[in-house]
C-alpha cells in the first residue's frame, strides 16, 4: 500500500503529491490530525520550502537536500526482521522505557498505545488520536502553527504518526524514557513524523531521544514536536543526533511552558550530513526556568544549525541558553538565538552563550545572538565567539609533555564537556562523553553494536 | 647541562633577546635578575620552544643535544620545565587528567610502563604534602579560579610531579604573601638534588633569601650585563637597577 513519489520541482511535486493522496492520508489517520491538513497545505503553498533568502534559513540551503530523488510512504513498510536483532542501544545501565519509531512510523510488540499502571500514557500518536481525540486535540496544532514556516507547514499537512507521551497530575516517571528514531530502508526516504509530549502539573520525566540511520540510503526527516509543560513540571530531554552523511535532519521543537515549570533540552549533533534544529521556547506563566543547550560537531562538508527563539511572555522566567560547535574541514555552522522579552515580563534573567571553535581555515560559523527587550526590570547577557583552540593553553600543556595531538584533544574535549556534563542521567552523560572523545579522535561514532555499517 | 652562546631571538621583527650567553651545570642555582620587559620571560618561553619567538641567531645545547631540534613536549620529557610568569587557566580539563597524561607521557619517553591508577594517586599524594597544596586544588580543572597564590604553588606542585633536571621558575615569588614564598621556596629546595638545575627569575632579592644562588645574573634589554655570586642580589635589593642602566648605556653609547 505504499505510495512512492519522485519529486522534481519540489514545492509543486509535494503539493501534487499532497493533493494525489489526500484522501489516503485523511483515510488513515484521525480527525485530530486531519483538522489542519487543509490548512497546513495552504500555508506551505504561500511559503514554501525556505530559501536563502529568508533571514532566518540565510545559512541552511534547503533546495539541494529537497531536490533529492526520494520515495515517500503513506503506509509503514513491512518489516520482517524484529528491530532488537538490529538494533540494540548499548548505553549500559540506561534504565528506560523504550519506544520505536521506524522512518517514523511507531513499532512496538506489544500495543500501539499503552496506558501504565501510574497513568502514563505512552506510544503512537495516531493510536492516541483515535482514543484520546480531546486530550491530543487540545493541544494538537496549538504551538507549532502553520503560520510559522514551509517545514512545520509540510509537517503537518503529511504528518501520520509519531510519538505521544502523556504523564499525568502528580506523577513522577520513574523509568527514563528512551525514543529510538531508527531510518532504515533501501530506497532514500522522506520522513515527517510528529511527536506530543504532555506534562500535566506537578509531573516529572526525563527523555532520551537517539536518532540513527541504519542503512546507507538518503533520508530526509522533517519533524515537529510539540510539548507542554504544565505548572510545576519538570521535563528533562537529552537529543543525541547520529546520522550518517548522505541523511538530512530538519527538527523543529516547540515547547509551551505554564506556570514554574522547568523544561531542558539538550541537543547533542554528533553526526549527519545537515541537521537544522529550531527550538522556540514560549514562557507563557511567572516562575518558569527553562535551559536549552546543544552541542555539534562537524567534519568533512557537514552542516549543522541550530535556531532558537525563547520567549519571556511572563514575569519572573529564567532562561539559560548554551551552544558550543567544533567544526572541523569544510565543516559549517551556525547559530541564531533570540531572547524575547515581553513588556510586562520583568524580572527576567536570560543568558545565552554561544562558543565556537575552528579546526581549520575552512570551516565557517555564522552566529548571530538576537535580543529584543521590551521589559525594563531584566538581567540579559550574551555573548558568542568563534576562535581557534587557545594556543597559551596548548602551549602549557605540551610543556607538561602532553603531545600536541593529545593536548589538541584534551582542549576540544574540555571545551565540549560544559554542555555534556549539563546531562542529568548519568550512564547517558558518561556514554556521550565517550562517543564525542570517540568522534574529537576521528575514530568511528556510531554508537550501538548494531550489524549494519552504513556510510 | 645547558649551554645557551649568542642567542638572538625576535617577536613581530622586534628584536628582544640580543646575545645571550648562559652556561649551567648540574647542581646549580642560577638567578636571573633584570627590570620589567628586559627579556627574562622571553628567554624562558625560548627555552621551552614557544614558536611566537622566532630566534635568529645562536645555538642552545641540553645534555648535549640541540634544543632547536625538539618540540616543547619532548623539551619537557627531556627534563626541562618551565613554572609560568601567568600560568595558564584550562577550564574542563581536570588536574588529575593533565597530571596523570603528562606523567605517563614521560614514562613513555624513558621505556617505562604507564602508572597504575593507585601509584598515581600516592604519587598525587606525596608531592602535594611536598608543596603543602590543598586537595581542593588538585580536584579542579587546571588553575580554573586559583588565585594567584595558589596559580605558584600548582606550578611546584607541577614540578614535583615530573621531576625535572632543569627547571626555570618565572617569577614564581610574584604575587605570593610570605608563607606562601617560604611553602615555595622549600618545595624547591627539597626537589633540589645534586643532578638537577634551577632557573629562578625574579624580581626580588626576597626568594634568594630561601632559595640561594650559585650566580645571579643581571638581564638588561636583552643581554646579560652582570654575573656574580649571590651578593649580587643584595646589592641590587638596595640600589635598584638604575646604575646598571645607566653604566650599560654609557657603554653604548
Ligand atoms: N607576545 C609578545 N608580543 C609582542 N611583544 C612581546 C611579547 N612578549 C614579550 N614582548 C616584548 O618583549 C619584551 C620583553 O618582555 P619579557 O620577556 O616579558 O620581559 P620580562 O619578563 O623581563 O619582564 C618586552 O618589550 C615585551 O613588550
Ligand atoms: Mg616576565
Amino acid at each position: 500500500m505504499s505510495f512512492i513519489a519522485k519529486m522534481l520541482d519540489v514545492k509543486e511535486e509535494l503539493l501534487e503529491l499532497y493533493e494525489a493522496n489526500s484522501d489516503t492520508l485523511n483515510l488513515n489517520s484521525s480527525e485530530v490530525m486531519n483538522g489542519f491538513r487543509e490548512e497546513a497545505i495552504m500555508q506551505f503553498r504561500k511559503k514554501g520550502i525556505p530559501t536563502r533568502k529568508n533571514e532566518d534559513y540565510k545559512y541552511t540551503e534547503l533546495e539541494p537536500v529537497f531536490q533529492k530523488d526520494y520515495k515517500y510512504r503513506f503506509a509503514p513498510k513491512k518489516i520482517t526482521f524484529a528491530v532488537d536483532d538490529i538494533f540494540k542501544c548499548d548505553v549500559p545501565e540506561l534504565d528506560t522505557k523504550i519506544l520505536i519509531l521506524l522512518n517514523g512510523w511507531f513499532i512496538s510488540d506489544e500495543a500501539q498505545l499503552q496506558e501504565l499502571d501510574n497513568g502514563v500514557i505512552i506510544g503512537s500518536l495516531a493510536e492516541a488520536a483515535k482514543q484520546y481525540p480531546d486530550l491530543v486535540g487540545e493541544h494538537y496544532g496549538q504551538h507549532a502553527k502553520t503560520s510559522i514556516d514551509g517545514l512545520v507547514a509540510l509537517n503537518t499537512a503529511f504528518a501520520q504518526d509519531g510519538i505521544f507521551i502523556y504523564v499525568p497530575k502528580n506523577v513522577v516517571v520513574a523509568h527514563d524514557i528512551q525514543i529510538i528514531n531508527i531510518l532504515l530502508d533501501d530506497e532514500s526516504l522522506i520522513v515527517q513524523h510528529r511527536n506530543l509530549f504532555i506534562m500535566e502539573e506537578n509531573s516529572e520525566a526525563k527523555l532520551v531521544i537517539c536518532d540513527h540511520t541504519l542503512s546507507e540510503s538518503e533520508f530526509l526527516t522533517n519533524s515537529v514536536t510539540e510539548i507542554v509543560a504544565k505548572s510545576n513540571s519538570r521535563l528533562d530531554i537529552v537529543k543525541m543526533q547520529n546520522e550518517h552523511n548522505k541523511a538530512t535532519q530538519l527538527s523543529s521543537t516547540f515547547i509551551s511552558q505554564k506556570r514554574s515549570s522547568n523544561v531542558s533540552t539538550n541537543i547533542i549533533s554528533l553526526h549527519g550530513g545537515m541537521i537544522r534544529n529550531n527550538v522556540q521556547v514560549v514562557m507563557e506563566e511567572e516562575g518558569c526556568e527553562n535551559s536549552t543547550f546543544g552541542l555539534f560537531l562537524v567534519d568533512k562538508k557537514q552542516h549543522v544549525s541550530n535556531h532558537t527563539i525563547v520567549e519571556h511572555a511572563s514575569p519572573n522566567c529564567r532562561s539559560t541558553q548554551k551552544f558550543k560547535g567544533v567544526l572541523d574541514d569544510q565543516g559549517t555552522g551556525a547559530f541564531n538565538g533570540r531572547i524575547l522579552v515581553h513588556p510586562d515580563a520583568q524580572k527576567t534573567e536570560a543568558f545565552q552563550s554561544n562558543n565556537n571553535i575552528l579546526l581549520t581555515d575552512e570551516a565557517t560559523m555564522n552566529t548571530k545572538p538576537m535580543l529584543e527587550i521590551y521589559a525594563d526590570d531584566v538581567k540579559c547577557s550574551h555573548g558568542a565567539t568563534v576562535g581557534q583552540l587557545d594556543e597559551d593553553a596548548l602551549f602549557y600543556l605540551r610543556t607538561r609533555g602532553i603531545g600536541q595531538r593529545e593536548a589538541r584533544l584534551m582542549l576540544m574535549f574540555a571545551f565540549a564537556y560544559e554542555i555534556i556534563g549539563e546531562i542529568k542521567v548519568i550512564p547517558l552523560r558518561d556514554r556521550v562523553n565517550d562517543l564525542v572523545e570517540k568522534r574529537l579522535c576521528g575514530e568511528l561514532s556510531r554508537c550501538n553494536n548494531c550489524a549494519m555499517h552504513c556510510g | 647541562m645547558l649551554h645557551i652562546k649568542n642567542l638572538h631571538a625576535s617577536i613581530d621583527g622586534k628584536e628582544i633577546l640580543r646575545g645571550i650567553n648562559l652556561d649551567v651545570n648540574p647542581g646549580e642555582i642560577h638567578a636571573i635578575m633584570g627590570p620589567n620587559g628586559s627579556g627574562k620571560s622571553t628567554l624562558a618561553s625560548v627555552l621551552t620552544g614557544r614558536d611566537i619567538f622566532e630566534v635568529t641567531d645562536g645555538e642552545i645545547t641540553f645534555e648535549g643535544v640541540n634544543l632547536f631540534d625538539l618540540n616543547p613536549e619532548d623539551r619537557s620529557r627531556s627534563g626541562i620545565f618551565l613554572g609560568f610568569q601567568y600560568p595558564i587557566e584550562i577550564p574542563g580539563v581536570s588536574m588529575v587528567n593533565f597530571m596523570k597524561t603528562a606523567v605517563n607521557e614521560h614514562r613513555k619517553f624513558r621505556g617505562q610502563k604507564a602508572m597504575t591508577a593507585g601509584e598515581f594517586l600516592q604519587l598525587m599524594r606525596d608531592k602535594k604534602a611536598l608543596v603543602e597544596i590543598d586537595s581542593r586544588l588538585t580536584n579542579r580543572s587546571v588553575n580554573e579560579g586559583f588565585s594567584g597564590g595558589e596559580k605558584k604553588k600548582n606550578e611546584i606542585f607541577q614540578m614535583a610531579m615530573l621531576e625535572p633536571k632543569l627547571a626555570i621558575l618565572d617569577e614564581t615569588d610574584s604575587g605570593l604573601d610570605i608563607d606562601a614564598l617560604r611553602i615555595v621556596a622549600n618545595g624547591v629546595n627539597k626537589l633540589k638534588r645534586p643532578d638537577n638545575a634551577t632557573i629562578v627569575i625574579t624580581h626580588y632579592q626576597r626568594l634568594l633569601d630561601y632559595i640561594v644562588p650559585d650566580f645571579v645574573h643581571v638581564l638588561y634589554n636583552g643581554q646579560i650585563v652582570l654575573s656574580a655570586g649571590k651578593e649580587l642580589a643584595l646589592e641590587l635589593e638596595e640600589k635598584g637597577y638604575d646604575w646598571i642602566k645607566k653604566e650599560v648605556d654609557q657603554v653604548q653609547i
